[in-house]
């Protein structure tokens, strides 16, 4: 086995100097009672190529494979990737390391992370932003417990429907062994959250709202933070588009006290929807109440700059059933990526993308309505959008898989209300002509 | 860390068994911590404080010291309302590595002035960290 | 030997700035492909001015991430026994298989007969993980460790719900992982800690004296954080199950007993494990990683939703099951790990086993050919890990952290420092099974060496650092006036 450098005549050298006669003799402090019954049950090893082969088998059972254009978002994106970023980051020195404990050692990972820290306060307008979180779903469930945390004492939360709908069952799965109460915010005719419900709550710590929203409709933060505010709560600010802050008034910008979302549209494939990476911030007078990893920066003994983990004493290891999460990784690698990715673009192409996802989703949505389909909500979208159409869609939508296009998502699944109706969304990555087919589709 | 020969004991303040001193200034008292439980804790770099107005009783947590890898809660050694706070430690935490006697970390208004008559006087705590 | 002459030690150390300390407005390192719609107004109330990114080209970027990477040590650079973290090596062949475009360009939200392939992967992952624990119940949906043992949690509170009774408490000796406390207390459970017997191993009694039925269960990590094998844990079984509790078994050092034991047979009720540490996905500093848990067939209609099932010859995503904890994940967990540990599981098959011998007979060599150099914190036969400490250091003033950095300057990653908190500097090694005779032996040549000088010139320990990009940083400073943001 290449993995296991072991010969007989060293395992005897070994065996000896320890003084087993053999290997089992090893593990002579584990009872009988204990013992797996006779070899695993798993098939046989497979070697390099064979294993190539299985892989290949599995991706030929893959009937929508990456050849098809998936007009579906719903907090998972298709975006151009630079080969440069799956190059950097398989490097091995980045990936084969672990958290950086021991900084001497570790200034690649510790530097790259505070980068990456840096950046992503900087697209979401905060004051700090954390090493990650596993995934915005579970940033958003964080996000409502610091929310908590930070205002003592009061026992509610509040999160808008429009948030995406697995986020929300991740929120309430979090919530369900806690005392806590997690309330949900109804959506208006606009597509935006209805927050006119808040005063008369009481006890309420925090409210959570996303832009762009689960329906792709940006909402109004700076409203919704005035009324949230006046609410005594705090703002909880989700997102599952990232790319969409090169465009918009960033949720810091609105007065948003914590923000907490998706990463995934920056430089990461959509590989079933994980792994992405929770992106985390908060205003400064939070940051004892936010939970996972942070890099700070600092010097060395000959004065250089460097950077290592800091503020860890909020974390479980030291301050266990107190600790602000029990998470105790961050996402590592893929928040280089996203820095990667961020550094890249720069300011100027990162506008400029959010701008082309701005453009192909308003041609997208005039070309539907000149053909007879209805924009189900009426206020600014970014790259997604719910269309209603005239007669039922699946004929077409069956057809337009035959031409690789997956058309939209049926949101009867998520809000049994807009059954029929079907969340689009488009990127830089479909050109005009796919666009135009889809309309042709819908035209005849 | 500091042998018992070496450790510093403030003037008028009298001791609780977890290393607080509390010190009469008129109305009010001091609350502190000894240089035993300072130089036990390392270089803090970091004190949670109260807000003026909280209410404790006696022995509740009121705060917390912090190094880079512990924390240390803060137990009050005499009940009563917080009505200051040292918010120089907000910026220097390491002024109780300093000095921790000079620098007190909140002041209270005691619900039970009697309590401060029944914590160690300096002989007490010395035969207490004797152990 | 010489610090200089050790593979590994010595390198060109590049200097690099931060990212916006380079570049200039107006380049772009990618690019933005040409519209090929008509440009569309967006309204200006919700417009901003966009982010303060630096400007880069494409080479600023290659270069900067090149050098950057250079200052890390990693599992491929060179041994890297840290303790409890099964840093063994990364297959390169699971990379490819995690980046088949079919599988890793799948949306997580596609019709079940449209992603066949990923659905049969999870499936049969799911299967496999249920063989090696003998737990048969498995959900892949968990993206860490600690996510795992929060879904444990979470399970433990649904099944006392589901039989009326809401415990308050739960069992966390001092030998198990870190994490526990903070995942049991997300579930509302007070933690009460359990001394470990006088051999570092728990005692049956110790546990009858406190379990009581205001008490969910106990957590164990087995092998437990001294690398030692609870032999009791059958019997602890029975004491926390007649009094109605469940057992967790934090499975984070399974590496040391794959095919060696079964945990269902130790009376373990739910299990997470860790992929990226005992089924080789990569490490990444810090993160992606996954932690499936596993639990009995009575505890299966609490997993998370959905899960991966198979229907006929056809995969299916199955979400309906009324008891279910929920979701604790966005979508299906960390897929692409699942592929790498899905791969190296049919590259391993039976011989995983294997893996689990080899692994404890590095520890057990490096326990018995050190023990005369650093104290042995128990003299047990040990599985996976050795746990030392600077006892015997002491009289020259040297402690843990001085010979953890002199390593670093032989060109070793050093081993997990000051834990397990019982032992008081404690020095925990796991090589793993992927490191070869001779690499272990000069890692042991290396400590001795250490340890000779830490008599001889002891300043040398102290001052370690010196052929680290780096030398030792301020911590203080770092946590004092934070500085998380360039």
């Amino acid at each position: 086995m290449r993995y296991l450098p072991h010969t007989d005549e060293e395992i005897q050298e070994m065996l000896e100097v320890i003084g087993r006669k053999d290997l089992d003799e090893l593990f002579c402090s584990i009872p009988d009672e204990c013992r797996y019954d006779g070899d695993l049950n798993l098939p046989a090893p497979l070697d390099e190529w064979g294993l190539n082969e299985h892989a290949d088998q599995l991706a030929e059972a893959m009937t929508v494979t990456n050849e098809y254009k998936v007009l579906v978002g719903a907090g998972n994106y298709h975006h151009n990737i630079p080969e440069t970023i799956p190059s950097l980051a398989s490097r091995s020195e980045f990936l084969t390391a672990y958290t950086p404990y021991q900084p001497e050692m570790a200034q690649g990972t510790l530097q790259g992370i505070f980068e990456y820290q840096t950046l992503t306060a900087r697209l979401l307008g905060v004051d700090v932003a954390n090493a990650s979180i596993y995934d915005g779903a579970s940033a958003l469930a964080e996000a409502l417990l610091m929310g908590l945390r930070a205002s003592k004492k009061k026992t509610k939360v509040a999160i808008s429907s429009a948030i995406h709908p697995h986020y929300r069952e991740v929120a309430r799965t979090y919530f369900a062994p806690t005392e806590y109460e997690l309330l949900e915010l109804p959506v208006g005719d606009d597509g935006r959250t209805d927050l006119s419900g808040l005063g008369d709550i009481e006890s309420l710590a925090a409210v959570a709202v996303q832009s762009p929203n689960f329906f792709g409709v940006i909402e109004d933060l700076e409203a919704a933070a005035d009324t949230i505010h006046a609410a005594g709560a705090l703002f909880i600010s989700s997102f599952t588009e990232p790319l969409a802050y090169g465009l918009l008034r960033s949720p810091g910008e609105c007065d948003a006290d914590i923000v907490c979302g998706e990463g995934q549209s920056f430089g990461m494939s959509r590989s079933f929807g994980g792994p992405g990476l929770g992106m985390f911030g908060c205003k400064k007078k939070f940051v004892r109440s936010m939970p996972g990893r942070l890099v700070g920066q600092t010097t060395d003994l000959d004065g250089q700059r460097g950077f290592v983990l800091t503020l860890a004493t909020r974390e479980q290891h030291i301050r266990r059933e107190k600790a602000t999460s029990n998470i105790c990784s961050n996402q590592g690698i893929c928040t280089l990526i996203a820095a990667m990715y961020m550094s890249s673009l720069g300011g100027s192409g990162l506008r400029d993308l959010a701008k082309l996802n701005y453009d192909k989703g308003e041609y997208f949505k005039a070309q539907l309505v000149k053909n007879g389909a209805k924009i189900v909500f009426d206020s600014p979208t970014f790259n997604e959008f719910v269309v209603e159409f005239k007669e039922d869609f699946q004929p077409i939508y069956k057809r337009l898989l035959e031409k690789k296009i997956v058309a939209g998502l049926d949101l009867g699944k998520y809000y049994p209300k807009l059954a029929g109706k079907y969340l689009f969304c488009v990127t830089e990555t479909a050109g005009k002509d796919v666009i135009d087919t889809v309309v042709g589709e819908v035209k005849s | 860390m500091k042998e018992l020969s070496e450790l510093v004991f403030g003037k008028d303040v009298r001791y609780s068994d977890d290393h607080e001193w509390a010190s009469a200034s008129g109305e009010t008292l001091k609350i502190g911590v000894s240089d035993y439980a300072q130089d036990q804790m390392g270089d803090i770099v970091y004190v949670e404080l109260p807000e003026v107005g909280d209410t404790f009783a006696k022995g509740d947590e009121f705060g917390s010291l912090e190094s880079v890898k512990a924390v240390s809660e803060l137990f009050l050694p005499v009940g009563g309302e917080v009505v200051a706070i040292n918010e120089a430690l907000e910026d220097e935490p390491e002024l109780i590595n300093q000095d921790p006697y000079t620098n007190w970390i909140i002041e209270i208004k005691p619900s039970d002035a009697s309590e401060l008559e029944q914590l160690l006087t300096e002989d007490a705590y010395r035969e207490l960290l004797k152990g | 030997m010489n610090e200089n002459k050790t593979p590994g030690a010595s390198g060109l150390i590049m200097n690099e700035p931060l990212l916006w300390e380079k570049g200039k407005k107006g380049r772009c390192g990618m690019c933005v492909p040409k519209s090929d719609v008509p440009e569309a107004n967006f309204p200006e109330a919700l417009q901003g001015e966009g982010p303060d990114f630096p400007d880069l080209s494409e080479v600023d970027v290659v270069r900067h991430y090149t050098r950057l990477s250079q200052w890390n040590f990693g599992v491929d650079t060179g041994m890297y026994p840290l303790g409890s973290c099964t840093m063994k090596y990364n297959p390169k062949i699971n990379e490819r298989v995690a980046a088949t475009p079919a599988l890793a360009a799948a949306h997580p939200m596609l019709a079940d007969e449209h992603v066949q392939g990923n659905l049969q992967l999870m499936y049969e992952l799911q299967e496999y993980l249920g063989a090696i624990t003998g737990l048969p119940a498995v959900t892949v949906q968990p993206a860490a460790g600690a996510h795992g043992e929060l879904t444990g949690m979470l399970i433990f509170a649904a099944y006392h719900k589901s039989r009326g009774s809401k415990r308050t408490k739960i069992l966390i000796p001092d030998t198990a992982h870190g994490t526990n406390p903070a995942s049991a207390a997300l579930c509302g459970y007070k933690p009460i800690p359990v001394k470990s017997g006088k051999n570092g191993i728990l005692d049956a009694q110790t546990i009858a004296d406190v379990m009581d039925e205001e008490t969910a269960g106990i957590m164990v990590t087995n092998p437990n954080t001294l690398g030692l094998f609870e032999t009791n844990i059958r019997q602890i079984a029975e004491v926390v199950h007649a009094k109605g509790g469940l057992v967790y078994g934090d499975g984070a050092n399974l590496n040391a007993v794959m095919g060696i034991i079964d945990a269902a047979k130790c009376g373990v009720d739910v299990m997470h494990l860790n992929l990226h540490k005992t089924f080789s996905t990569p490490h990444g500093g810090g993160g992606p990683g996954a932690g499936p848990v596993c639990v009995t067939a009575e505890l299966e209609k609490f997993l998370p939703t959905p899960r991966a099932v198979k229907d006929g010859d056809q995969f299916k995503l199955e979400y309906d099951c009324p008891d279910s904890v929920g979701r604790v994940h966005g979508f299906h967990g960390n897929f692409g790990v699942l592929v790498r540990a899905y791969s190296y599981i049919r590259t391993m098959g039976p011989d995983l086993k294997k893996a689990s011998q080899f692994a404890v007979l590095s520890a057990a060599y490096i326990k018995e050919r050190l023990k005369g150099t650093l104290k042995l914190a128990y003299n047990m036969p040990c599985m996976h890990e050795c746990v030392f400490s600077d006892e015997w250091q002491q009289e020259d003033k040297i402690t843990t952290l001085d010979i953890a950095k002199r390593l670093i300057d032989y060109g070793y990653h050093p081993p997990t420092i000051y834990f397990p908190l019982v032992v008081h500097g404690a020095i925990m090694i796991e090589p793993t099974e992927t490191e070869c005779k001779e690499d272990i032996d000069q890692f042991i040549d290396t400590v001795k060496k250490i340890v000779q000088e830490s008599k001889d010139n002891p300043e040398l320990l102290r001052n370690a650092p010196v052929r680290s990009k780096m030398r030792r940083l301020d911590e203080i400073q770092a946590a004092r006036r934070p500085c998380l943001c360039g």
